[in-house]
């Protein structure tokens, strides 16, 4: 019978292939242009960030304001492109920062297990027990608020979770009988995370990466929202509320268009992570 | 007198990914009369648990019984809407599920899930259905039948559930009883009794059944009558006395015949042409367990227990035992993923590290161990390739076309077309599946392959063929196999001596044709005599001694 089945397959063609639905594809578009706009950022801003171009502030949309202007009659629009630089740069870096430790450490915690994983897990434990934003105020407090500090400053923060979720699939996928064998061939750690582990997590991980960068940009929103983010005169998205929170009783468009943006891309991260490519496997053919 | 259920040109369709309609059963008509048990027979994928559950009205997801209809005492359960449907099941149509142990719920006390269904259907009041339960435990030949069912399910063993989950399925009075592979999970031993209790109730209460199974033997003790199916397409119907003595199709031959592997001579000829015979492996009191080490310096839970013994060059050692008996952890132990407790075992004659991490890379190449499922012995995000290309690279540094060429070698030794290692595990049959499992251990050039119950989840053609594919190995490459089932039959068809173990000790090593008989271990001779046999009336006709069976077994 197993020959048969063999026969029969391999004489026709395998069909391969992936199913993307729509919301998934709307959500890529909204994420790939506001990635391309935070590269492109200094080509595409019709004024300079900190020229003051209105005589008015908070000015209505207009054709020349698209989106108004801000407190000081700077043009929104340009303000919220180059922002983009600075919420999707920000994050992205933090979020690489935080998955790559947690995974890796994650998986390592469990196919090593023993001391280094208990020890490593509660080290991770009381890290994630000081309440995000509160580490985060005290640590930008301490060393001040630049770029870097921030990404690595997130990435601190969201490693833990990354970490024990990562652990915990890895648990499952480690008793599984083909990293036994692997493991009673004589495989060192790295083959064993590399090879064993990571392609039978991905898929999750890849998800949380998702998760993990929309919490990310809330957070870093939050914190320049509070004035301890990204300084002025740059600005990222958060700080674009914060300084045109003014504007709010006027109905004012500057206080708006950040916000949307920074719902436009939450949303589309997580809709993406929840419309993921689907591989076909239709293999009785 | 006119069929209770009538299944005419019944056709059932699943959609796969692609959004491809796949027809998995292509016209099947039989009936079945009132009374009567009708066995559905086959390979895993053959279509018969799909065509039993259309008896229910059910399909799995993704299906849908596409033509034909399915008249069960009068009504076409194909053609009923879902609230019908709700109905007649539990109350005309009953089932009984392969696990038990996952059917039912571990939160609720035993009791109150059998009489399940006559607080839904409102058949009874109460007192009535437990009084009635209670029958049900006693005419199962369930033990203490007035507090069983105050227990949980965790509380009583594997055979008991499986007799419990009957009882939820007879409450009900129903027409027919669909029962889906009851027994393959189970005990040798224990499938006596279960048997026997599902025997003796559809006797008493005249019902008719639908018998689901791969195992022809089984199916032989308890079915009137014997559908044969193959690729969703009936192969045979015959009485049960036909399709066992005289069967008209091939594919019904080819099952019979897997039946009866031929037993192994060839090894014992080659063994007396080597003068010194060697031991490949030799172990030595060995012992070990789980749990914390207690003060005698033995573990809490002592799964093997001073087991002793030694494997010649180019031989065979069978170990048998029921589930619990701690074969798979002495396999476990040779492998070096569990530490022996005490005792020493020596490879090639010299002795080896008790932890896998502790030898040699010579020691771990030479010593290969195959597993059980090999659905989770192959990385699913592997291609063949990759799977059997690592052994090669890691312990023989083969790169590039040495490597395809020896990945090709292996699959040809193996029976499995080239094409292949381009797939994932996922897209290969269970057989194909363990074929390559046992190609990966090939690909390290071992000398002792411990194989760890290698043919228990896979048909019995298909196993038959593994089985002829171990030999045939041996042959060409000289190789030495620690044989690990609960399988009397598969063991002698390979082995040439079997251990027999018992609760962690060895009882027995004997020749593989001594197994069972007079002057044997007294547990040995109860296990052969438990293994069912093609003879319908075996199970009527055996009697087991009530003091041997007390005394080994696990109730």
């Amino acid at each position: 019978m197993a020959i048969d089945a063999a026969n029969t397959t391999t004489a026709s063609q395998r069909r391969t292939g992936y199913r993307f639905n729509l919301t998934g594809w709307i959500s890529l578009i909204v994420i790939l242009a506001w990635a391309l706009i935070a590269i492109l950022a200094p080509y595409v801003t019709p004024h300079g960030i900190s020229d003051i171009v209105d005589t008015d502030y908070f000015g209505p949309m207009s054709l020349q304001f698209p989106l108004g202007t801000d407190y000081l009659g700077r043009d929104m629009l340009s303000r919220i492109l180059f922002g983009a630089r600075y919420t999707v740069g920000i994050s992205l870096a933090a979020t690489l920062i935080a998955c790559s430790i947690g995974v890796t450490l994650g998986m390592a915690a469990a196919v090593t297990g023993g001391w280094f994983d208990t020890v490593l897990s509660r080290f991770i434990d009381a890290l994630s027990s000081i309440p995000s934003k509160l580490f985060a105020l005290v640590a930008v407090a301490g060393v001040g608020s630049s770029i870097p500090v921030l990404m690595l400053i997130l990435g601190i923060i969201y490693t833990p979770g990354s970490y024990r979720f990562a652990r915990a699939l890895a648990v499952n996928v480690n008793t599984a009988d083909f990293v036994t064998v692997a493991r009673l061939r004589g495989e060192k750690l790295s083959y064993l995370i590399r090879a064993e582990i990571l392609p039978n997590i991905i898929g999750p991980v890849l998800a949380d990466v998702g998760l993990r960068f929309v919490f990310i940009v809330l957070l870093l929103s939050g914190l320049s929202f509070l004035g301890l983010g990204v300084q002025p005169p740059e600005a990222d998205w958060g700080s674009l509320v914060r300084e045109n929170i003014g504007g709010l009783p006027f109905g004012s468009p500057a206080v708006m268009a950040p916000s949307f943006a920074i719902a436009s891309l939450t949303i589309a991260v997580n809709m993406l992570i929840d419309n993921l490519p689907q591989k076909i496997r239709d293999r009785s053919e | 007198m006119s069929p209770l259920v009538e299944i005419r040109d019944l056709k059932v369709e699943a959609t796969t990914d692609a959004g491809r309609r796949v027809e998995i059963i292509k016209g099947v008509s039989f009936e079945i009369a009132p009374g009567e048990i009708v066995a559905l027979i086959g390979e895993s994928g053959s279509g018969k648990t799909t065509i039993a559950l259309t008896l229910l009205g059910y399909t799995r997801a993704g299906c849908r019984i596409a033509g034909g209809s399915v008249s069960v005492d009068g009504r076409d359960m194909a053609a009923l809407s879902e609230k019908e449907r709700a109905k007649v099941r539990g109350v005309d149509v009953a089932y009984v599920p392969q696990s038990a142990a996952a059917a039912f719920n571990p939160a609720q006390r035993i009791m109150d899930q059998v009489i399940e269904i006559t607080r839904i259907h409102q058949l009874m009041p109460r007192p009535a259905a437990e009084a009635k339960a209670v029958e049900l435990f006693k005419a199962l030949s369930l033990p203490a039948p007035e507090s069983i069912g105050s227990r949980y399910p965790h509380q009583v063993s594997g055979g008991q559930l499986q007799r419990l989950s009957a009882a939820m399925a007879l409450i009900g009075d129903p027409k027919v009883v669909i029962f889906d592979e009851p027994t393959t999970a189970l005990d040798v031993t224990t499938q006596i009794e279960v048997l026997r209790a599902f025997k003796s109730v559809m006797r008493q209460s005249r019902m008719a059944g639908v018998y689901v199974s791969h195992d022809l033997a089984v199916v032989a003790q308890i079915a009137d009558r014997i559908v044969v199916l193959k690729g969703g397409e009936i192969q045979e119907i015959g009485t049960t006395e036909q399709i066992l003595s005289a069967p008209k199709h091939p594919y019904t031959r080819e099952l019979l015949a897997a039946f009866s592997p031929v037993a192994r001579v060839a090894a014992q000829a080659a063994a007396t042409a080597s003068p010194p015979p060697q031991p490949v492996l030799e172990l030595d009191a060995v012992s070990a367990g789980y749990g914390r080490l207690q003060p005698n310096g033995k573990p809490l839970m002592l799964a093997v227990d001073a087991v002793s013994f030694k494997l010649e060059r180019g031989r065979n050692l069978g170990v048998i035992g029921e589930s619990g008996c701690g074969k798979s952890t002495l396999a476990r132990t040779i492998a070096g993923i569990l530490p022996p407790s005490s005792g020493h075992i020596r490879f090639d004659g010299r002795p080896m590290a008790p932890l896998a991490r502790d030898r040699t890379p010579e020691e771990l190449r030479k010593l290969q161990i195959v597993f059980q499922s090999a659905d989770t012995a192959l990385n699913p995000a592997q291609s063949i390739e990759d799977i059997l290309g690592r052994p090669l690279a890691f312990y023989h540094g083969l790169r590039g076309p040495a490597r395809d060429a020896r990945i090709d070698r292996l699959l040809d030794l193996v029976h499995l077309p080239r094409a292949l290692k381009h797939r994932l595990p996922g897209e290969l049959s269970g057989g194909q599946k363990q074929r390559v499992n046992l190609a990966r251990a090939l690909a390290a050039d071992p000398e002792l392959v411990l194989c760890d119950e290698i043919t228990s989840a896979l048909d019995t053609v298909v196993a038959a063929a593994i089985i002829e594919l171990l030999k045939e190995l041996q042959r060409e490459l000289g190789l030495s196999y620690l044989f690990i089932s609960h399988d009397l039959t598969t063991v002698q068809a390979i082995c040439d001596e079997v251990a027999v173990m018992y609760r962690g000790v060895k009882v027995e090593q004997l020749p593989a044709d001594q197994v069972g008989k007079a002057g044997g271990h007294p547990y040995a001779r109860l296990l052969m005599s438990s293994v069912p046999k093609l003879d319908p009336s075996w199970l009527d006709t055996l009697e087991r001694d009530p003091e041997l069976v007390a005394a080994f077994s696990k109730r």
